[in-house]
């Protein structure tokens, strides 16, 4: 079901984005409310990532805009990274340092406060590897980690690549949870995912079928 | 705790943790430095002469060499993407990055730099003006190299394509860097080379950090 338009948080209107010379995807416009999922789906290199990237701001897009409640985000692009969470392909840690660090780090440069780290370390179940050195963490381990910086930085808008790569059945049970969770206090969330979310009520946008 | 000081603490405390990564660097300066009396062979006046222009040139070499890593390794595991998308500016985190580059490298060859003079015949003076210049100049390269990793992030070869781009720019600090031990020598005043020196190093600074964000967001996108 279609939102209607006053509960609309995110319009997207018209995107369109080129890589190398190639299209990879062209007046692209969708909505989404307040405690919405929109799972993108489509085959390798049709442009999940890159779509990510132009709604986070890290691609300028050849047209269309994003807008968060009526405004288009590129006239402050600071006001609209602070209600973003980024989850990237790459996990974003620091192999140096140690899973706690790396979240209360990651939590600062967001200028937020670096305390109340627990919460997010019981949902994924990393309490018992808070000391450990990131470089010494499995792959699944680190997503973990990774996932564990997006509960912590209680934006409202979710920005997933892959969100389940990697991750044991445990982990992606873990993941559903704090995902429901987040949906369910009014949250956004955009992954893209080649699995099933498993998620009631996600909205799928299947690319590269132009 | 603002994102700068978060940033710059993150980064030391990482150099912190991989103190090899710096040794290596201060290892090459005086290697490098120690090289020329042993080419040149052990005439005072001549290695006094040349004894300003080794050790900048050897300063400017080293800070180079840490260079290539500076935005590389957060390139690589996906934390720039987090430093583009901080709520905070972007030219601000290429300030504390450039600042922890000199922290790590600029400050330590510039104490560095007159325990080697002395092997090369300088007097008290001497190293006192090769200290100062130094303190003053390496936050010139540190800001100006910064730009040339930013530019040749995710490029091949960067490391060799960074020292053609850096070395050029940092010229003009090397001449008055080098100079001004030279002019003491002569007889003649500090102040002119040391003010040239700062004045370079504030066109520097009110430049580069913007040229860096536009290079990390151009190596982003």
């Amino acid at each position: 079901m279609a939102p209607s338009p006053s509960e609309i948080a995110l319009q997207i209107d018209g995107l369109a984005c080129r890589r190398g010379g190639r299209r990879v995807f062209d007046r692209l416009s969708f909505g989404l409310g307040e405690g919405e999922l929109l799972a993108l789906t489509g085959r390798n290199g049709s442009g999940k990532t890159t779509l990510l990237r132009a709604v986070a701001g890290l691609v300028r897009p050849d047209a269309g805009t994003v807008r968060w409640q009526g405004a288009d985000t590129a006239d402050d692009p600071e006001a609209w990274r602070d209600r973003l969470a980024w989850l990237g392909h790459l996990d974003g840690l620091k192999g140096d340092l140690s899973v706690a660090e790396n979240l209360s780090v990651a939590q600062r440069l967001r200028g937020g406060a670096a305390d109340r780290l627990d919460g997010a370390l019981v949902a994924f179940d990393l309490r018992s590897l808070a000391a450990r050195v990131v470089r010494t963490l499995s792959a699944g381990q680190r997503r973990r980690t990774a996932l564990a910086r997006i509960v912590l930085s209680a934006a409202p808008l979710w920005l997933l690549d892959e969100p389940l790569n990697a991750l044991d059945v445990p982990a992606q049970q873990a993941f559903r949870a704090v995902l429901q969770k987040h949906l369910a206090a009014g949250g956004l969330a955009i992954a893209a995912t080649h699995a099933e979310l498993g998620v009631e009520g996600a909205r799928t946008l299947e690319l590269g079928r132009a | 705790m603002s994102g700068f000081t978060a940033l710059l603490v993150r980064d030391l405390r990482l150099v912190w943790r991989r103190p090899g990564d710096v040794g290596v660097v201060l290892a090459f300066f005086v290697v490098a430095v120690v090289l020329f009396p042993l080419g040149i062979g052990p005439e005072t006046n001549t290695l006094q002469r040349i004894a300003a222009g080794v050790l900048w040139c050897a300063a400017l070499f080293a800070a180079l060499l840490s260079l290539e890593r500076l935005f590389a390794a957060d390139y690589e595991d996906g934390t720039l993407d987090l430093l583009l998308l901080a709520p905070w500016p972007l030219e601000l985190a290429a300030l504390a990055k450039c600042t922890s580059h000199w922290i790590v490298t600029g400050l330590p060859l510039s104490l560095l730099a007159p325990v080697l003079g002395v092997a090369f015949g300088l007097d008290g003076g001497s190293l006192l003006a090769l200290f100062a210049t130094l303190l003053i100049g390496t936050p010139t390269l540190s800001l100006i190299g910064g730009l040339a990793a930013a530019l040749t992030l995710g490029a091949r070869k960067s490391g060799a394509l960074l020292a053609l781009l850096a070395l050029p720019l940092c010229v003009p600090t090397l001449i008055f860097g080098a100079g001004a031990v030279e002019t003491l020598a002569a007889g003649e005043g500090l102040w002119t080379h040391l003010a040239i020196l700062g004045a370079l190093a504030l066109v520097a600074l009110a430049t580069t950090p913007w040229a860096i964000a536009a290079a990390l967001r151009q190596a982003g996108e």
